[in-house]
Parts: structure tokens; sequence; C-alpha cells
């Protein structure tokens, strides 16, 4: 016979379900039974909005199914407690369940907000609130042209993201304030977030209140106090919250005078075996109407009932979220105004960004801010405000980063103290993430999900824990070092400085003097890009240390033949020329292709082929693109203003000046740079290592943007200058990266891991706060000075010639193995 | 009953010269392909079949040779997908199941002889 004692749970949403979880993970005592009135188990109605992208219900729910029937908690879902008998201690449920209980949880969370308009009973006003809801409301919109949402509250700006998603091509958002979010961000970060929402297609209506739904049987209209009106074929109504305390007030349980179950700091109602969690719960005068705050009242339940020490002394409401892909934040008290605090704030409507952080008088502490357009810093800033930490001398550093100097310290995640709330969601401390990194050795961002919990409810202290595992193995030494390989321990910038300043000259050199082992297909092609970059001598000298495609300067495709690339700076090419590259392609049964950056690719050559097939198009007066090489590839151009009606310079004769500067040059990884003649950007130079576009003034430069599997916008390292200061500029930055990069890493992923990023390296480049700009750009004129084609001299050399072979005993012979298949009147490689 | 004898025959394959230091070239016999390497820095030479199982493709004699491990196992990698086997064993130390055959070389007077199973 069950003899535990029973804890019965009414409601079954995020704070119901909380409390289960959190209960059975401290004691399996206690027999527990829910009801939840609705069909399903609990599901997460903070990301309800993601039902319209895709998401299933199965994807929201909290729970894997079966987990009720493995913790043996009853579940009577459709199913909803109707009466409370206390003298009794049992519940009575619709379906006419009688249910002991020793203690009873509400959690019977909160309906939506319904105004009391005349019309608001007609077709097409929705509220927004449950799955079921979002079900009427997709049926509803697939017949609606356009719509509008009552409320612009951070639940109303969610259902009009959903109504975009639905494919309402005009969507309204009415708000009864003369502000949008009234409740989290002040008027500028409004009106910032008005525009931003504005360029995505949402009409925003503020200090209008409707008085009338108008239209016959359905709506057609909102009219206003205003006397204007706006037609609607829908309208889904969020104009707040309604907690349902019926139950209660039922029951004789005292609840305040505008809804909301009374309870104490332990959550006890006025019937102290009747606790109340959530949305339901009124605390100090107040209805928290956020999930965490709710799943800190499910521990201090559980916490009472355990007879552990436990109090809610109130939640702190700071927030950030994404709406419709813009970061919006606030954090600590965001409305404190002068003369009680002093506020710093900044606004670029060009990004659309505002930020306002509000600091005690004495400049110690912070208090409080919002955040709009880019909230990165929030959680950083809220631990600010939590844990009272002393202000750097410069507070608009947190805001504004560093500019300058050295890196803001003293706000790092790493100086807060180990009580400091990362993951409030789930209650998890500094300390506890930095203890399962020091003593369980937990190192992964999903192995802390996994022991700690952190991060696992609504994601946004995900970065913060990420730092703290970084910093904290970094701390106790566990920083695994950045080597090259088992070969060599050593950074590749720190072996290119001993190869440097001890005039190596060859990978056994450096081997014997630096390494151990006899090197891997790691360490060889770093050494030999290292080598070319700082002595520029010739790669087939070095043959069998270069990578697969260095080694026979051409690459290699299936099948083991090769791919050949002459240079066509700039994607300029003679009538001539084309001529010759056919007439090579023709001759060795080719296929051929244009690539990517605007030159001409020719596959399928046998390796016994390449000699004589570069040295008619060295006859023809092209030069090897280095296609083969970690080094620069093309420098892509529009046609400029030689021919274009919008151009503003000769984008094509730059392009042409800047490839032929740079070509040849060995770096960490491939290069490409693009030059384009007008802000159109046709030459897409935005997506390249190095971007040159065209102003009325002069060039902007832009530098480490990166297509491929992560793309990203390269980032605006000077504007308006003209071409000498440019080049100038550009040597720098190139043999920065060439001097400092990891091996295979392209400048994007040098810049992202660069501390102080973009404002440092603009630094160094720009403002020489490092003082070596004069050695950079000698450096690098030495390797533009002792440029050579390496395929010009393969085609005269007779030894290096011989290399060119299958095999070693059959030089004549090419390689039997190797088979094409036609296609479209050329050939492919043979599928392997 | 009949006893497979397993017999060693030694090919000329080219002279030391031919093959590039700690490099590697590939030497025709017959119908099969084998890859040559001259690991300078050991002063050892080693041979294996050129097919790198992977991918079936005719590439280990242009990989890269190296070694791993405190040992210092001598190893070549595959310049298609850098698998990298073992020049002793022909295992796979990238931890695929397939493995690659390897075989025997001898210099005599700066020629390179491979000794080829044959069995009578």
């Amino acid at each position: 016979m069950n003899k535990k004692p029973i804890i019965v749970v009414a409601g079954n949403g995020m704070v119901g379900y909380k409390f289960c979880e959190k209960l059975i993970s401290k004691t399996t005592d206690y027999q527990v039974v829910v009801f939840g009135e609705e069909p399903r188990p609990a599901y997460d109605r903070v990301h309800l909005s993601e039902y319209f992208n895709g998401k299933t219900a199965e994807d929201l729910s909290m729970s894997p199914s079966g987990w009720y029937e493995a913790n043996n908690i009853q579940l009577h879902l459709n199913d909803v407690v109707q009466e409370i008998n206390r003298t009794e201690k049992t519940v009575h449920s619709l379906k006419g369940t009688v249910q002991k209980y020793d203690y009873l949880v509400l959690a019977t969370g909160s309906s939506a907000f319904v105004p009391d308009i005349p019309g608001i009973e007609k077709d097409g006003v929705f509220v927004y609130r449950t799955i079921e809801d979002l079900e009427l409301i997709s049926n509803y919109a697939a017949k609606s042209r356009n719509g509008a949402v009552m409320g612009g509250g951070l639940l109303g700006l969610e259902a009009a993201k959903a109504l975009l998603d639905l494919g309402i091509k005009e969507t309204h958002v009415i708000e009864f304030a003369p502000r949008l979010m009234p409740r989290q961000i002040d008027q500028p970060g409004s009106a910032m977030l008005q525009m931003k929402l504005k360029e995505l297609g949402l009409h925003i209506h503020l200090n209008k209140s409707t008085a009338k739904i108008a239209g016959d049987g359905k709506i057609e209209a909102l009219e206003f106090t205003d006397e204007t009106s706006l037609a609607v074929d829908m309208l889904v109504i969020s104009a707040g919250i309604r907690p349902r305390d019926e139950l209660a007030k039922l029951s004789g349980l005292e609840v305040g005078t505008r809804g909301g179950i009374v309870v104490n700091d332990y959550m006890q109602t006025s019937d102290d075996d009747i606790f109340a969690i959530g949305e339901c719960a009124l605390h100090s005068g107040m209805i928290y109407g956020l999930v965490a705050p709710g799943y800190e009242m499910a521990d201090v339940v559980v916490a009472k009932i355990l007879d552990s020490d436990k109090s809610f002394t109130g939640f702190d409401m700071s927030t950030k979220l994404k709406l419709i892909g813009i970061d919006v934040a606030s954090f600590g008290d965001p409305f404190i105004n002068n003369p009680d605090c002093k506020i710093i704030a900044f606004e670029d409507t060009n990004k659309g960004i505002y930020k306002r952080i509000n600091i005690s008088n004495d400049g110690k502490n912070l208090l409080g801010g919002i955040l709009i357009g880019d909230a990165d810093d929030y959680n950083i800033l809220l631990q600010n405000v939590k844990n009272r930490i002393t202000l750097p001398e410069n507070p608009e550093d947190l805001i504004l980063g560093a500019r300058g100097g050295a890196a803001t310290e003293g706000s790092g995640v790493m100086s807060l103290p180990d009580d400091a709330m990362i993951c409030s969601c789930e209650s998890v401390s500094k300390g506890a993430i930095c203890d399962a990194v020091k003593l369980d050795n937990i190192t992964s961002l999903d192995g802390i999900k996994k022991c700690t919990k952190a991060g696992t409810c609504c994601g946004g202290c995900v970065p913060l824990v990420k730092d703290l595992i970084n910093g904290t193995m970094k701390e106790s030494g566990l920083y695994v070092k950045n080597v090259l390989c088992e070969h060599f321990d050593y950074s590749r910038q720190e072996l290119m400085d001993l190869i440097r300043m001890n005039n190596v000259r060859s990978y056994d050199e450096a081997l014997d003097h630096y390494g151990k082992g006899d090197g891997c297909e790691t360490c060889k092609p770093a050494v030999a890009s290292i080598l070319s970059s700082l002595w520029n001598d010739l790669i087939v000298k070095q043959a069998p240390i270069q990578d697969s495609n260095d080694r026979y300067l051409a690459n290699i495709q299936k099948g083991g033949t090769y791919s050949v690339v002459p240079r066509i700076p700039g994607g300029e090419i003679t009538p001539d020329k084309l001529i010759a590259i056919g007439q090579v392609a023709k001759k060795y049964n080719l296929y051929t292709k244009i690539t990517g950056g605007q030159r001409i690719d020719l596959f399928g050559a046998h390796v016994n082929d390449l000699p004589a097939i570069w040295e008619e198009l060295i006859e023809a007066g092209f030069e090897s693109g280095h296609a083969y090489g970690k080094s620069l590839r093309t420098v892509k151009s529009c046609v400029g203003s030689t021919w274009c009606r919008f151009g503003l310079h000769d984008s094509v004769s730059f392009a042409i000046e800047i490839e032929e500067r740079y070509k040849g040059i060995r770096s960490p990884h491939k290069l490409k740079g693009g030059v384009s003649g007008c802000i159109r950007e046709c030459a897409e130079a935005q997506a390249k290592d190095f971007g040159i576009i065209a102003t009325d003034k002069g060039w902007n430069l832009y530098v480490c943007g990166n297509g491929g599997s992560k793309p990203q916008h390269a980032l605006l390292l000077a504007s308006d200058i003209d071409k000498e200061t440019l080049v100038k500029y550009l040597d720098r930055f190139l043999m920065f990266y060439i001097k400092t990069a990891d091996p295979l890493a392209r400048t994007a992923t040098w810049l992202n891991k660069m501390e102080g990023g973009l404002s440092y390296l603009k630094n160094v480049i720009i403002n020489d706060s490092l003082g070596i700009c004069e050695q950079l750009e000698e450096e690098m004129q030495g390797l533009v000075d002792s440029f050579h084609c390496e395929w010009k001299e393969v085609v005269q050399n007779e030894e290096l010639r011989k290399r060119f072979v299958h095999f070693v005993n059959a030089p004549e012979e090419k390689d039997p193995s190797v088979d094409f298949d036609p296609m479209r009147d050329q050939v492919k490689a043979k599928e392997w | 009953m009949e006893i497979a004898v397993e017999t060693l025959k030694w090919i000329l394959a080219c002279t030391t010269a031919d093959v590039p230091e700690n490099g590697g070239a590939c030497v025709k016999h017959g119908d099969e392909q084998i890859a040559l390497f001259n690991f300078t820095r050991r002063n050892e030479w080693y041979a294996t079949q050129n097919l790198c199982p992977h991918k079936q493709q005719m590439a280990l004699s242009r990989g890269m040779i190296g070694s791993t491990g405190e040992e210092c196992e001598p190893k070549v990698a595959c310049p298609f997908h850098k698998k990298t086997f073992s020049l002793i064993s022909g295992e796979c130390l990238s931890g695929e199941e397939y493995e690659i055959k390897t075989y025997p070389v001898r210099i005599i007077d700066d020629k390179v002889y491979i000794g080829i199973k044959e069995t009578a």
C-alpha cells in the first residue's frame, strides 16, 4: 500500500512541469499527481512562435515521452481541478476524480487579458496563448490579407512575428501606450525598435485606443477613439495576462484586488498546505509574467516541502530576447533617471543600435540599462548589476568596447564572484560551472549542459558559459597550448619567429632544431608555407613537404588527374589569350569551366602532361594562377568606370594592379580580393579577405570577409582613402596576417579570434600601435620583389620537369587507371 | 596434398636518385602499381600499394610521409583526404577498417629492388 504523502499539482504549464522535475531530482518520497487542462503534456510556451517555423508540438514538449510514467507521476490530461475541499484536503476534477492531497501546488498560470471592447466576440478575433490558439490563427490566416495585433508588448511583438511568418502581407501593431514594450524599454529605445520593425514591414501605431471592432459577423475593421479606423481581416489580442485565480477564489484563498493568488515568501497561500507558483501567484503585489521567476518559485516550494531554507524575495525582471531578428534587452533598473543616477547612452541610427546604461552617482556601480539592436553584452552587464561589480574607469567601454589600449579589465566573466547566477532559468551559479570544469574535467558546452543544466532553457547564458569554461581551463593550466602538431610544440607564429631569427632554410633544419620525430602532413606544409612567406624560395625545390597541390603545382582532382588555372588578373583577358586557352584545352582533352574568381579552370590533365601544357600557356603569355597554393587566388573586379555608367573609378585597373602585386605570396590560407567601381558592389568585394569599393572621394577598404561555409561580411578598415594609402594599409594588413595567423586560418577566423577584434586591428594597421608598420611594409616589398612564376622555372628546368611523371620506371606511360566519362560535349572524372 | 610455398622475387624498380628525398614515386610492375618511399631522414626505404583503399585512387606515392607517436611509426598520408597508413604494417592509422599491402625493399649499389611474393 502506498503510504507516501501526496502532492497534487494543479496545472501542467512550464512552471508546473518544472516543479515536478525539481522535486523528483531531490526526492522520491512523495506521490505526485498532476492535472492539466490542455490535451498534451507541458510544452515550451516561450518559443511558441517557432511552431509556425515548422517546429512540432513534440519539439516544443518540455519532457521526453514517457517521462511522467518513468517517474511515477500520475498525469491527468484534458482534466482540470474544479474544487478544493480544504477541510478534507481533497481536490475534485471536472471528470469526477476525487484526489486526496497533503500538499497542493497551484500552477494554474494565466489567460490572455481580453479587454471589454464592443465586437470582441466577432469571428477573426483571437488570443495568443496556447498551441490550440496558434492552430486557429494559422487556419484563419490562410484566407486573410492583412491583420493586426493589439498590444505592443513582448508577447504582442512575438504574435506580430507569427503573423508575418504566416504570410500576412500587411501586419499592424496597435499599442495603447506611447511606446513599444513599455515595461522593458524607454522612449529612445522604442523609437529605435520601431524603426527596425518598420524596415521589416510591420506597421506600428502608438497612442491608439480601440473603441470598437466593426464588421458583419466577422471582423472587418478597427475603430479607434481618435475617430480613425483601420481595415483588417483578423486581430490577435495580446494585451497582457490575467492570473487564473478562480479556483483559489472559490476555495476561499486570499486573492489580490486586481487578480492573483496572494502568497508569502515561501509561496504559501493563506492556507499553509496550498502553494501558488508562476503567473497565478501574487507576491508583494507583483505578478511575474516570465518563466525564470516561475522556476525560482518552483524551487522555493520544493525547498519548503523538504524543510530546507529558501525564500522568494522578488526576482530580477531583466530580459533579453530576439524579436524578429532584433536584439532587445533590458536589465536591472532600466528606467531609473536623473538625478538618481547618471546615464550613458549611445545611439546609431545607421545600424539601428541603441544602448543605455544607468550608473550610480558615485560612478561605482551599474544599476541597469537597455540594449536594442545589439545585445551581445547583455549577460556581462547583467552580472555587473547583480554582483555590484566595481565599474572600470571608463564605464562607457562597457557598451562601446575598449577603444584603443588594453581590453577592459574588471568586467570580464572570470572576475565574477562564485555565487553569481549565470543561468537564471536553472539557477546555476558561476561556482557550479567552474567546479564542473575543474573537478569533473568537463570542458565542452554539451558536457556542462548535461551536468549542470545551465543553458538548457532559454539559452541566453550560453556565451557566458563558454567564456567560463575557457577561462577556468586557462586558470587551472588545463588550457591546451596552441601547437602545430605532435612534432612541434610551437604555434605557427612562434615557429615563424624562430625560423626567421635563426635563418632556418629547410624543413629538416627546422625539425632538427625545434621539433621531434619525422614530421607529418600537418607540419610539413605549415613549415613550407612559413619558409615560403619568409624567403620566397622556389616551391618545387622543397616539393616533398608541400601540400598535395603545391607538390605538382596543380590541383589534384577525382581520379588522380590535375587541374590547371592560368592567372587572369582582375578577370580581364584578350581574345588571343582566350583562343590560346581553348587550343591547349582541345589538344590535351581538358574540361573547361569558368571559376567563381573570374578565370578559367582546365581539368583532367595527366601529371605527365603538366609541363607541356604550361609551356604552351607561358608561350601565350600566361603565368601560374597559384590556384594550387595557399596564396592569393584572384582579385575579382566589376567593369568599373571605363564602361559602366555608374562606375566611379577604374576598378579593373586597380584590381589588376593589386593582383599583380600580391600574386604568388604564400600565406596561412588562400586569399581572395575584390574591387568594385561603386557601391552596387558587383565584384562582391565584401565577401573577400580584402575588398575595395570606390567612393566619390576615393576608395573604401574592407577586410576579413569570407564566403564559403561560414559567410561573413568584410569589415570597414578605412574609408575614402587614395590608392597609395590603400596599398600601404593592404601591405601591412596582409603581412600582419601572414605573420600571426594559425595554419589554415582564413582572415575572417583570424580576426574573430583576435583579442580586441577590429578596433585592435585598426590600431595596428592604421595607428601603428605596435610600431611594426614600417617593418611589415618592408617585408611585403621584399616578397613582391622576389616574385617568380613557378611554372616558368619548371618548364625551363629539365631536372624539375622529370618530377612530373606517373611511373618512375616508365616515364612515358600515363596512369592507366585514369578514366573519363563524356558529359555535354566534354569529359568528367569517373565516379569514385 | 600440395603445400603452397611463398617465395620473394626481387624486381629492380629504379635507382636511388630517381626517388625524391623524403618523398615517393610510383613503380610499375606489370599491372600492379607500387608506391616507393625514400625516407632519407631515417635512411630507410618503404614500399606499399599505390592504391588508397578509401576512394580507390592511385595516389599514395604522391602522399606526404612522416611519423607518429612515441615509437615514431613511419606513415604516409593520402593526398586526397589525408587518410594515413603505417609504412610497416599497412594498418590505417586514421581508424578505418581497411589496410594497405606493404613490400620489402632492398638497396644494392644505388639500385632499388622491391620484393614481390610469388606462390609456387
